[in-house]
């Protein structure tokens, strides 16, 4: 059982192209699914599951869908924040109309939602490139914000102006609300992971997939040999603003419980789910996960270091937190640019060789 | 008439705002043209630089905070106050130290990256400043003063008041940051014209690699520029912070200098007054107008959303050179 691919011989084209080619990743991913959906549910604690895994699995799906827009269609976009409250609040409003269909169809329909309202602020795309770009989609950030903010029909005339996500089962169990067990909070939002990385893999791998690179990489070029512009920019748009609407669904009815939009989505948001792409790896599936964990578990890892065992106070640990991720950012671009997800695969590089490097 | 007079004190009133903007606007500008780098951080830089300021001009110790957590000491001050324009001479100091400690550390191992990769390291810059700015001189809101003039000017009220019948309404603050910022451009300009570092640094802003073949430092230029966006950043901090008091919103004036550039242009300095001014009076009466009847409070997205407007029409902005893409 060493690393390596002699002996694993391809007789078939689909073999060929698979995900994962090597058996011994393939039986690692097995695994890790298996553990993620038959062990972990059983052993899961409330706090591992609120401040580590659900998180996780949630900015994950959002990095997952900014990855695709800025890693593989290369279009940067700012707006992630106010794409998440579109989900968001298309679930609120939703299951507040419908109480009697369930949540998971509501969840997926507010991704759809968002997708549309994606491609309407991706349209200026076509005619605005790069920071100009980037620029631009502020405005969605910030307008979304505002109209959630100012239109009551959104939170339905509540007096707070928040948010809140009634009581909501899937076959029998409740998995939203206050009196949610951990282990359903965790594995809705598993299988919404799972399920979004497989359909994010096969979109980037296919036709879809390679035309949004060819737009990356230069897209006049792209254009001249038969890449419709247009198409893929805003399939790109819609693509990601569907992950990323999920995301917002499940990180307000599932994470949350409550939220109001301009503290739940501000522009913080937006930047938080940019860094995890960025330190993850651009155009990378696995490096979406890799970098939401890491931007998940430093918050944590720092806090138990700082303010618990060194016994700073709280205040001064957030400063602290703000100067190293800021620092190890500009690390990353400097020593890897292209993140955890590059550094894995070098270490696989090696593993292969190993223990005969030469 | 009355009313025509209430919507021309909005203008005027728009009008300063857009001097605000358009100092920090005018960082981006520099930095961008000189090195191709879109710094995100120039708006942290200017709550970074009113932070030093303050804490300099009333004696805090640095790191203060950090100093006591570790060591279980309670320093906090110096017990000195420094005059305003001492204070605001170490200031720019520390900023030319922050420039070349971001060419050093930062810029030196990013040269050929692409813009994209640079752009973001900019964004992990401004985390970092943040936080080292509230871990040098904590947290807390800080009131800034430097002995500029506050409060409604009594004589724009009394002239505007004989001329027109009616009393305008402008902050001595900003009539002095309209100055200041003219100054400031005009020193800018005479500076790029007429001296043979700002001879230099419009030859890098043109073409790198001949300002290079020609024997100009790279590495000093961009130090050099670094440190004039990091003093235009002290001075943009000076006037927000004697404003609206030293923050952390300060730092978010950078996201609305950045519709300003996208009208402007991100090469032209004349472009950055220009969006400055045309966002501030925009903003102001488009929240006159049009803001009751949809419930107020456009001003934080109607930048955004006229910058998008106009650029689907002229993707380079008013003053940007022309895009030109070849394959």
């Amino acid at each position: 059982m060493i690393y390596r691919e002699a002996g694993d011989f391809k007789t078939t084209y689909q073999a060929d192209n698979q995900t994962f080619p090597l058996r011994l990743d393939r039986m690692g991913y097995y695994a890790i699914l298996a553990v993620a959906f038959l062990v972990i549910p059983f052993v899961i604690s409330d706090y591992w599951a609120t401040s580590v895994m659900v998180p996780f699995l949630i900015y994950a799906i959002a990095a997952l869908g900014l990855n695709i827009l800025v890693g593989y269609a290369g279009q940067v976009s700012l707006g992630t924040g106010g794409f998440m409250a579109v989900g968001a609040y298309a679930t609120y409003k939703l299951t507040t109309m419908f109480p009697d269909v369930s949540i998971l169809i509501h969840v997926i329909v507010s991704g759809l939602v968002t997708a549309l309202v994606g491609m309407l602020f991706g349209l200026p795309s076509l005619r605005i490139k790069g920071f100009y770009l980037a620029v631009a989609t502020l405005a969605a950030q910030f307008f979304l914000i505002w109209l959630f903010n100012k239109v009551p029909w959104f939170y339905n005339y509540s007096a707070s102006g928040q948010i809140t996500m009634p009581e909501r089962t899937v076959l029998g169990q409740i998995v939203t609300g206050p009196a949610t067990p951990a282990w359903a909070k965790y594995l809705v939002c598993l299988t919404f992971a799972v399920a979004l990385a497989w359909l994010a893999r096969n979109l980037t791998r296919g036709t879809i997939g390679r035309k949004w690179m060819a737009i990356r990489d230069m897209d006049i070029a792209a254009e001249i040999i038969g890449v419709n512009p247009l198409t893929a920019k805003l399939t790109a748009f819609g693509v990601s603003s569907f992950l990323i609407g999920i995301a917002g669904a499940l990180f307000f009815s599932i994470y949350l419980g409550a939220a109001e939009a301009s503290e739940a989505f501000g522009i913080n948001k937006s930047f938080l789910v940019l860094f995890m792409v960025i330190i993850g790896g651009l155009g990378s599936i696995f490096g979406s996960f890799a970098g939401a964990a890491f931007m998940v578990l430093l918050p944590v890892f720092l806090k138990n270091v700082l303010s618990g065992s060194l016994g700073w106070p709280t205040d001064l640990a957030a400063h602290i937190e703000l100067m190293i991720v800021g620092a190890l950012i500009v690390f990353f671009l400097i020593v890897e640019p292209h993140g955890l997800a590059r550094l894995w695969r070098l270490t696989k590089e090696k593993l292969r060789l190993w223990p005969f490097p030469h | 008439m009355e009313q025509l007079l209430y919507v021309s004190e909005i203008v005027v009133n728009g009008l300063m705002t857009g001097v605000m903007y358009a100092l920090v606007a005018l960082g981006f500008v520099l930095i961008y043209k000189a090195s191709g780098v879109f710094n995100y951080a120039q708006g942290v830089m200017a709550l970074f630089a009113a932070m030093t300021l303050v804490g300099i001009q009333q004696g805090q110790v640095p790191f203060a905070h950090l100093i006591n957590a570790l060591t279980g000491m309670h320093v906090s001050n110096f017990g000195w106050n420094v005059p305003a324009v001492l204070a605001i001479a170490l200031t720019a100091g520390v900023m030319v130290l922050l420039a070349i400690a971001i060419q050093k550390l930062v810029l030196q191992h990013l040269v050929g990256q692409e813009p994209i990769i640079l752009f973001m390291a900019t964004l992990g810059l401004a985390y970092f400043l943040e936080g080292l700015g509230d871990v040098m001189w904590g947290a807390d809101v800080k009131t800034l003063d430097v002995g500029l003039p506050q409060g409604i000017s009594d004589a724009a009220e009394a002239l505007t008041a004989r001329l027109t019948g009616y009393g305008f309404f402008i902050d001595r603050l900003d009539i002095w940051a309209a100055i200041i910022a003219t100054a400031l451009v005009a020193a800018l300009v005479a500076f790029s014209q007429y001296t043979k570092q700002g001879r230099a640094m419009r030859a890098v802003a043109d073409d790198h690699q001949a300002a290079l073949s020609v024997g100009i430092s790279l590495k000093f230029v961009w130090i050099m520029v670094w440190s004039i966006a990091g003093f235009v950043a002290l001075v943009a901090g000076i006037m927000w912070g004697t404003k609206s008091g030293v923050q952390f919103s300060l730092s978010l004036i950078a996201l609305k200098a950045l519709p300003v550039l996208m009208l402007g242009g991100f090469t032209s300095i004349p472009g950055a007054i220009v969006g400055g001014l045309i966002i501030g009076v925009g903003e102001k009466l488009f929240e006159y107008f049009v803001g009751p009847m949809i419930g107020g409070a456009t001003e934080t997205w109607f930048a955004y959303v006229l910058a998008l407007g106009f650029l689907v029409f002229r993707p380079q902005g008013l003053f940007g050179e022309r895009i030109i893409e070849r394959v």
